[in-house]
């Protein structure tokens, strides 16, 4: 049978041009594909978002709950009209390094723009490497105030500072004790020893002291956040004998914390956490009745904000077993600053975008606060913070007054007398 | 502070250092006589872990009741592992058996990653949040369970070593291997007998673990590190070491995060290393090995 012309052209033989202009193409095209630089795409196609998580490691937990605010932001933000996003996750493996590295890649596999990471020290190596690459980049959760310090023009935080967090902690702890008529006169401070919560210990003193507290801090103890075991960390605060325990923790180690309380027979006056782990959906699901009570002290939604409703409902819709929390709220709204900031830029240009996320102002949000607007170190420093309690698995506002659906229960019943 | 803190501290140590002792045993167990560090051996550990999670999940199964068939599980890997997998790298030299055998842990931690998923795992037993009161005393249940079962399973070992044939056969090979042979010992199948015991302890170890810590696929390098450390405190080889290593670095951990800070406690561990391989580097009970 005589060959065809295609099959000729592939059993011709290689000579030094053809090789040569085969090479040189090759490395045009690959060259294009991984440029660092960006490049205005056709208009029509989606903006290409690197979602970057820890979705293994010890915040695992919190990560994958960080993914369903991605999951069920699309329709969302469809009914608000604004264009369609390309999703491309990523896994940091609560690892600084690897979320640098895992940046990197992104960007390289052609991420237009940057969200995550959750944690303080992972979106510092990000905000770093977004900044040197020139590619925006929206931080869904970070509370360190150096990041956005540092003078970025691609990096935006849409989350409160720990000084923020610690202010308006502080103001709500005070509400509260005036509404109950009872406050600690001391308490033990816990806290990780992780980025955010170093930055939350280093403001402390100055934030208790600016707010006169009517508490003092007994004992400072910082434990490592990846501990498996805390016995002696509530061996040792309990010993101060501290009416109140403070914390700012992450998911694994509040489950550990309070499964210690209750095997060391110690219910303090209140748990007042300022950070994340204690109104986690695992940790009310895995700890039942033993997991109400704590306050925490956290960025939270206005239930009456319309798109908190849409938020709601579209989280019940999809996992109807888990409440919407600062995960879920934080993650959509840094997706619909991206969205927002493409529809009104009209380009994938990195610059352009920048300069729509800096220009940005949305009123009709989920977060407290009056909306979504950076100022010039790409900090949102409106947003506002909430004093919420776990109730029978389900979590209740209980401060500020104007956001509050509930009244605060004061104090904590004692953990042996709960059935 | 007072010093019951101390007391309960100490005590809460000495009951986990137990279990670490154990786990660190079914290492100097298998380094002992088949003369290859087990890189492994956490990752041995976390499996055991996930199948009393997976045993606890589907049938309600104590872990404590199901630490002989976790045991027997992890037996039968631990022999296979050392007929088809290490047997070959016996008289290889030592960095053959690491690459080897750190392949095989990155192997088990993926697996896991792949059947388990990321999260943390643990049981929730009817007594998850007991303790007794001994007067001003208070001791974690669990760790009183985990603490006493190790005991158990490590007299066990002992008494296997010292009064059964086979156990008398593998000390045999691991005191003079040539005089072993001659004698017309099956020195390979008590190799791999020896490996599978050493295995066997450690998923002992592993139903033990998981009432005191959850698991997760990337717990287990730092559970061989630990136990590398026990055995090297201990002296490499000694099984009373082993447990006396585990004992030293619980109790040792627990009083050092108490007196200064609980976030640095994993410093006095290696401190203790450090100053062992000082001042006597055959570890604790361990024998001199003469040039």
């Amino acid at each position: 049978m005589k060959p065809s012309c295609h099959r000729k052209a592939l059993t011709a033989p290689v000579t030094r041009r053809g090789f040569i202009a085969r090479v040189g193409a090759g490395a045009a095209g690959w060259l294009a594909a991984s440029a660092p630089l960006p490049i205005a795409r056709a208009q029509g196609a989606p903006l290409k978002v690197g979602v970057l998580l820890p979705r293994s490691g010890f915040q695992a937990g919190i990560g994958q709950d960080c993914q369903r605010g991605v999951d069920i932001a699309a329709g969302i933000l469809k009914d608000l009209g604004l264009p369609e996003l390309a999703i491309m996750n990523a896994d940091t493996e609560t690892n600084v390094e690897v979320a640098r590295a895992r940046a990197e890649r992104l960007i390289g596999e052609g991420a237009q723009l940057l969200i995550g990471a959750f944690d303080s020290g992972q979106s510092t190596a990000i905000a770093q490497v977004a900044e040197q690459k020139g590619i925006p980049y929206v931080i869904n959760i970070a509370a360190a105030p150096p990041i956005t310090e540092q003078g970025y023009k691609f990096v935006f935080r849409n989350f409160p500072t720990a000084s923020m967090i610690l202010a308006d902690a502080f103001a709500n702890q005070k509400e509260i004790f005036a509404a109950v008529g009872s406050a600690p006169k001391s308490v033990v401070f816990m806290h990780v020893n992780d980025t955010y919560g170093t930055s939350m210990q280093k403001g402390i003193d100055a934030a208790l002291n600016k707010a006169d507290m009517p508490y003092k801090i007994l004992e400072t103890i910082a434990y490592d956040p990846a501990a498996r075991d805390l016995s002696v960390e509530v061996a040792k605060a309990k010993a101060t004998g501290a009416e109140a325990l403070l914390l700012v923790s992450r998911l694994n180690d509040a489950m550990l914390l309070t499964r210690e309380l209750v095997k060391q027979r110690w219910t303090p006056m209140a748990v007042l956490s300022m950070g994340p782990g204690w109104y986690e959906d695992q940790y009310l699901k895995t700890l039942g009745k033993l997991a109400d009570g704590p306050i925490s002290f956290v960025p939270w939604y206005d239930p009456n904000k319309p798109l908190s409703k849409a938020l709601e409902a579209a989280l019940a819709k999809a996992h109807p077993d888990v409440n919407l929390n600062t995960n879920h709220i934080y993650t959509f709204e840094a997706l619909l600053i991206a969205a927002d900031a493409f529809k009104r830029a009209g380009t994938t240009d990195a610059k352009a975008l920048a300069d729509a996320i800096r220009a940005t102002d949305i009123a009709d949000n989920v977060s407290i606060g009056p909306g979504i607007r950076f100022d010039a170190k790409g900090q949102n420093a409106t947003l506002k913070n909430a004093a919420i309690q776990n109730r029978g698995g389900k979590l209740v506002t209980i401060a500020p007054k104007g956001a509050a659906n509930a009244k605060p229960e004061w104090p904590l019943s004692p953990y042996d007398k709960r059935g | 502070m007072p010093v019951e803190i101390y007391l309960n501290v100490a005590v809460s140590g000495l009951l986990t250092g137990l279990v670490y002792g154990l786990m660190a045993l079914g290492l100097s167990v298998i380094f002992g006589v088949v003369r290859v560090v087990n890189f492994a051996h956490g990752e041995m550990m976390s499996i055991a872990m996930y199948l009393a999670v997976a045993l606890f999940a589907a049938y309600g199964l104590d872990p404590l009741a199901m630490l002989v068939p976790i045991a027997a599980v992890l037996f039968a890997l631990g022999y296979v592992m050392q007929r088809g997998l290490i047997n070959p790298f016996i008289n290889r030299p030592e960095h053959s058996q690491f690459m080897l055998l750190l392949a095989v842990a990155l192997i088990m931690v993926n697996a896991l990653l792949i059947a388990f998923g990321p999260d943390a795992r643990g049981v929730q037993t009817s007594y998850a949040f007991w303790s007794f009161a001994l007067g001003w005393l208070i001791v974690d249940a669990n760790k009183a369970f985990a603490g006493l079962a190790a005991v158990a399973v490590a007299g066990s070992l002992f008494a296997f070593f010292r009064y059964t044939l086979v156990g008398k056969a593998i000390r045999a090979c691991a005191d003079n291997y040539a005089g072993a042979l001659v004698v017309g010992l099956d020195v390979k199948r008590l190799y791999a007998l020896t490996f599978a015991i050493g295995s066997a302890c450690v998923g002992a170890t592993g139903s033990m673990m998981v009432l005191l810590v959850d698991v997760t696929p990337p717990l287990g390098p730092a559970y061989t590190l630990l136990a590398f450390v026990i055995v090297i405190t201990g002296g490499l080889g000694s099984m009373p070491g082993a447990l006396l290593g585990g004992v030293l670095i619980g109790v040792t951990e627990a009083l050092g995060g108490l007196m200064f800070t609980p976030s640095a406690k994993s410093m006095f561990t290696f401190a203790i290393l450090v100053l062992v391989l000082l001042f006597r580097p055959q570890g604790i009970l361990g024998k001199r090995v003469e040039p």
